[in-house]
């Protein structure tokens, strides 16, 4: 086996792990928070791909610039979703919450089934299909500003949650929300602002998904699927477990690409989820289940 | 009142059954120009998948989204064993529908052991996992499933207006098999051990209920049933193919099914296909409705759960439980003792309300 097609994998590995991580680090923020997942995450993806598809095709706006449209848009709907849908949830919301964001999920795809037909369509730019010589590799540009612009909102990200007044609110609601109540903090706003950005994020996971993939308003169940995948093996709610699990998996899959054959790419990694659950049910870096509402 | 209710409890089931299997004698007369009995083999496919789901989840209260997994693996099974054993006669699939169910529980098994050590979220998110490994599956191992190809099934020999009538025949059966079996777990002291679970599974242990093996038990007994209504579909439609038969509407439906109808009661999910899947198939059926297909099914799905989240037949107990207290209320003051079969109403609304 060629090893510099291995070390290839790697790099294109971390390159769009880091874009897995930013899709993720959303769907566990709301976790944290609010204790509930969102199905719908990878329908917001797709959507997001969607917005910056039409901007692009029809106002020629490019795809990293429009997602000063995008990512607002997408803000807004994520705190409407919240405010409409899961807010009121009184009883039983962790199970109802899944049920509700599922609905979504197929109403998305509905509405966009509907509305661009299910033909693949694909984000197009100069950049998505240009590649440039790195250390003898070739890697396309598309991967390198993805990788950038995950890079930049996740330290954005940070500085939120760990510079700001909100962030200190917003891991206080993560690590009780009762006390967090108790002290002042308005735990509903924080928890419609959480989801809000959780989605927001999507906006720029949709520009990278769809500028290096084919999709349709059916794409989502692959999104999700390895989305849930990535924050269950991280331990749900843990930040930095997403992060690292996002690179592992998408460094794995690309490497048995690579050496095995690219159909059973993801079916190693869903393996390995189940392995790692046998020996530690609450992911790598999860704590143990017993949090209660 | 209730008494009375409960008197003629019996009489009710005898005219329902009777008018489920008559069904093929007036239902085509009665609606002239629609496929009703194609609807009505799906609805009791689909009511059956909704209860064999029920008594696993809505029994211990771990919400399971991935039984498209022993749907598909029942269809792909007796795909695979007609294929292989050459069965050709009409009914010979139909015999092997026990095999397709014990395919799929097995299969139930360690996929049981896995995700039943988790709890909660967890457990809903492996469970979505399993679906897509299983769907995965399905499209990469060729050499079994031919892939996207799918596989074909026999086609019977029955003609036009009596095709439908032997598959809707076997998927009642089933069905009644189903709720003869969501009954007795109900019933049964097991099934106490499974409530138990539902309302605190640390506090289940404690007092000797053996929560694990009761788990998985449930598990693998909806995991049967689901199996052999898989196989029967897959029969029925002639054809299984990945994405159809592991299919991730099929986990929200019996989900939803069972949700409408009430979650952990013997005839919501029942009650819940009956209003589905027929709506389902008057909107495919539909050329101006059917874009709008995933949208309405979401929708749906959304008001339910929010404006209906315990389900009919609880909802509809309650305010009868309410309604005849209130009636009681002011003749126990007046003199006499209240009815000794009158049950506690607080106890009766409660969550499911116990037996019927």
């Amino acid at each position: 086996m060629d090893l510099s097609l291995i070390a290839e994998a790697v790099v294109l590995g971390i390159l769009t792990g880091a874009v897995y991580a930013l899709m993720a680090s959303g769907l566990t923020l709301i976790f944290g928070v609010m204790d509930i997942i969102n199905i719908a995450q990878g329908a917001f993806v797709v959507l997001g791909a969607y917005l910056s598809y039409v901007l692009a095709q029809h106002l020629h706006i490019d795809l990293f610039v429009g997602l000063l449209i995008t990512m607002p848009v997408m803000f807004g709907l994520g705190v409407f979703v919240e405010w409409a849908f899961i807010r009121p949830l009184k009883r039983d919301r962790i199970m109802l919450s899944i049920l509700v964001t599922y609905a979504i999920a197929i109403i998305i795809e509905g509405l966009l089934g509907r509305i661009f037909s299910t033909d693949l369509v694909r984000l197009d730019a100069w950049y998505a299909t240009r590649s440039f010589n790195l250390f003898g590799f070739y890697i396309g540009y598309i991967y390198l500003f993805a990788f950038l612009l995950s890079v930049v909102l996740l330290g954005a990200l940070y500085l939120i949650l760990y510079r700001t007044k909100f962030g200190a609110s917003l891991r206080a609601a993560t690590q009780n929300r009762t006390a967090a109540q108790l002290i002042g903090i308005d735990v509903e706003r924080v928890s419609a602002l959480t989801f809000g950005i959780g989605v927001a994020l999507t906006a720029a996971g949709g520009v990278a998904f769809g500028a290096t993939n084919s999709f349709n308003p059916g794409s989502h169940y692959d999104l999700i699927s390895r989305l849930l995948v990535i924050i269950v093996l991280g331990g749900m709610g843990s930040l930095g477990g997403a992060l690292i699990a996002s690179f592992g998996m998408l460094v794995i899959e690309d490497v048995t690409a690579v050496v095995w054959e690219p159909k059973w790419s993801t079916t190693v990694f869903f393996i390995l989820l189940v392995l790692v659950l046998v020996v530690r049910p609450q992911g790598l870096f999860g704590q143990l289940a017993g949090r209660k509402e | 009142m209730l008494a009375t209710v409960v008197k003629y409890r019996p009489f009710a089931y005898l005219l329902l059954l009777i008018v489920a299997i008559s069904m093929p004698w007036y239902a085509p007369g009665l609606f002239p120009g629609i496929s009703v009995m194609s609807i009505a083999v799906l609805t009791v496919i689909f009511a059956g998948a909704a209860s064999s789901w029920n008594i696993f989840s809505g029994y211990t209260g771990y919400i399971a989204l991935g039984h498209a997994v022993f749907f598909g693996t029942g269809a792909y099974a007796l795909a695979i064993i007609c294929q292989d054993w050459h069965v050709k006669s009409d009914y010979g699939p139909m015999m092997l529908l026990p095999i397709a169910g014990l395919v799929a529980a097995v299969v139930a098994v360690p996929l049981g052991l896995i995700s039943l050590r988790t709890r909660g979220h967890t457990f809903v998110v492996i469970t979505i996992a399993m679906f897509f490994i299983a769907q995965l599956l399905a499209y990469n191992l060729r050499a079994v499933t031919h892939g996207s190809a799918g596989l074909e099934l026999p086609i019977p020999s029955w003609s036009g207006d009596a095709f439908d009538v032997p598959f809707y025949y076997v998927g009642l059966l089933i069905l009644l098999l189903t709720l003869a079996t969501s009954w007795w777990v109900r019933r049964s002291k097991y099934g106490l051990g499974l409530l138990a679970i539902r309302d605190d599974e640390d506090r289940a242990r404690g007092l000797g209920v053996k929560t694990g093996s009761s788990k998985l038990l449930a598990f693998v007994l909806s995991a049967f049933f689901v199996g052999m209504l898989g196989g029967l579909w897959a029969y029925y439609i002639e054809s299984v193919f990945p994405n159809s038969g592991f299919d991730a509407i099929f986990d929200v439906s019996t989900a939803l099914m069972a949700f409408l109808g009430g979650l952990g009661t013997l005839a919501g999910p029942i009650l819940g296909a009956l209003i589905l899947v027929p709506a389902q198939q008057y909107v495919a059926a539909d050329a101006t409705l059917t874009s709008w297909y995933l949208v309405l099914y979401g929708a749906v799905f959304l008001a339910v759960i929010l404006l209906l989240p315990e389900g009919i037949i609880p909802t509809i107990r309650k305010r009868l439980t309410r309604w005849l207290a209130r009636r009681a209320a002011p003749a126990a003051i007046a003199g006499g003792p209240p009815p000794a079969n009158q049950r506690d109403p607080v106890s009766a609304a409660t969550r499911d309300g116990g037996d019927r």
